[in-house]
């Protein structure tokens, strides 16, 4: 291989790239917008990770006032932490001893990105969308999820103006860790409803915790 | 903020109506009854702006939770399974 073959292969642009440079470039043109702006907006998306959501479970977690807040005003709530919530609300729905909260948007993509940054492919696929309302059981399973009956299963379709953050239930074994700590026990697929939090390294993980690979 | 019609606990019904254009009502829950769980407030309509329209006045939105084996006949979970989804006003009749 030469050099110039290690830089890549030439390939046309696909019709959607295709589509987003020419608008780009133009609204650039016509002085709406700048590529400096562009760019510092994809930096402050890339910058967006599950690690926000995180911290809001966490002190959820260790903060009954603060909890209870959180699920009367998910936004203001957010806010609090210093976590803006621009032009949307935000629900956080609660799982409990007998209730499993799970979000999907059926009609596109909706995702709470603020607090979890970029959506995985799974959320955006045809196959997640369509068939975790009508078959979720089956679909949590999939995730390795698997949920006895006398837990019941609440879907929500995200399908106007409010976004969704699961708060998950907070795992045995943490008695007394401190909210940075918990924090780290919160993954990305637990806040979409299609996990559990990780649980305490000392233990040994229960079959039903097991989370597809991130 | 429109008024809302419709109160928590409220029995209601999707209407079963299939206008062209962008709509934020999914096709499966149409013709549907469920309850009201909360009401979210009220949002510029959703098929005003998609028509570069100002969507205003803005209509009131609510969750409506619907029983899964009322939406699929076949359904394959538990009697206690819910779906929740975002409806608005004008999309509801009382049930």
């Amino acid at each position: 291989m030469n050099a110039r073959e290690k830089l890549g292969k030439y390939r046309p642009l696909t019709y959607y790239q295709l589509m987003e440079v020419t608008l780009r470039e133009l609204l650039v043109e016509k002085g709406l917008t700048s590529e400096a702006e562009v760019k510092a907006e994809v930096e402050a998306m890339r910058a967006r990770t599950p690690e926000r959501g995180a911290r809001v479970v966490a002190r959820a977690w260790i903060d009954p006032e603060y909890r209870k807040r959180l699920l009367q005003d998910g936004t203001r709530a957010c806010e609090e932490l210093g976590l803006e919530i621009p032009q949307l609300k935000l629900v956080v729905v609660e799982n409990t001893r007998d209730t499993h909260n799970v979000i999907v948007c059926t009609l596109c993509s909706c995702y709470p990105r603020v607090l979890l940054g970029i959506p995985p492919d799974w959320y955006k696929s045809r196959n997640y969308r369509s068939r975790m309302v009508r078959e979720p059981r089956k679909v949590l399973s999939e995730f390795g999820l698997r949920l006895p009956r006398n837990i019941s299963v609440r879907v929500h379709d995200s399908t106007a103006d409010m976004r969704y953050l699961v708060l998950p239930m907070r795992p045995a074994g943490t008695e007394g860790w401190s909210e940075q700590r918990l924090a780290k026990l919160v993954n990305r697929n637990s806040m979409i409803g299609v996990a559990l939090p990780d649980v305490p390294a000392a233990k040994k993980k229960p079959k039903s915790a097991k989370t597809r690979a991130r | 903020m429109a008024e809302a019609k419709y109160s928590v606990g409220q029995k209601v019904r999707v209407m079963e109506s299939y206008p062209v254009g962008h709509v934020r009502t999914p096709f499966y829950i149409r013709g549907h009854s469920g309850t009201i769980e909360r009401i979210c407030g009220s949002f510029p309509n959703p098929e005003e702006l998609a028509q570069m329209r100002d969507g205003l006045p803005e209509r009131p939105l609510y969750r409506v939770r619907f029983r899964q084996k009322e939406v699929w006949p076949d359904y394959r979970g538990t009697d206690a399974d819910v779906i929740e989804v975002e409806i608005f006003q004008h999309w509801l009749e009382a049930a």
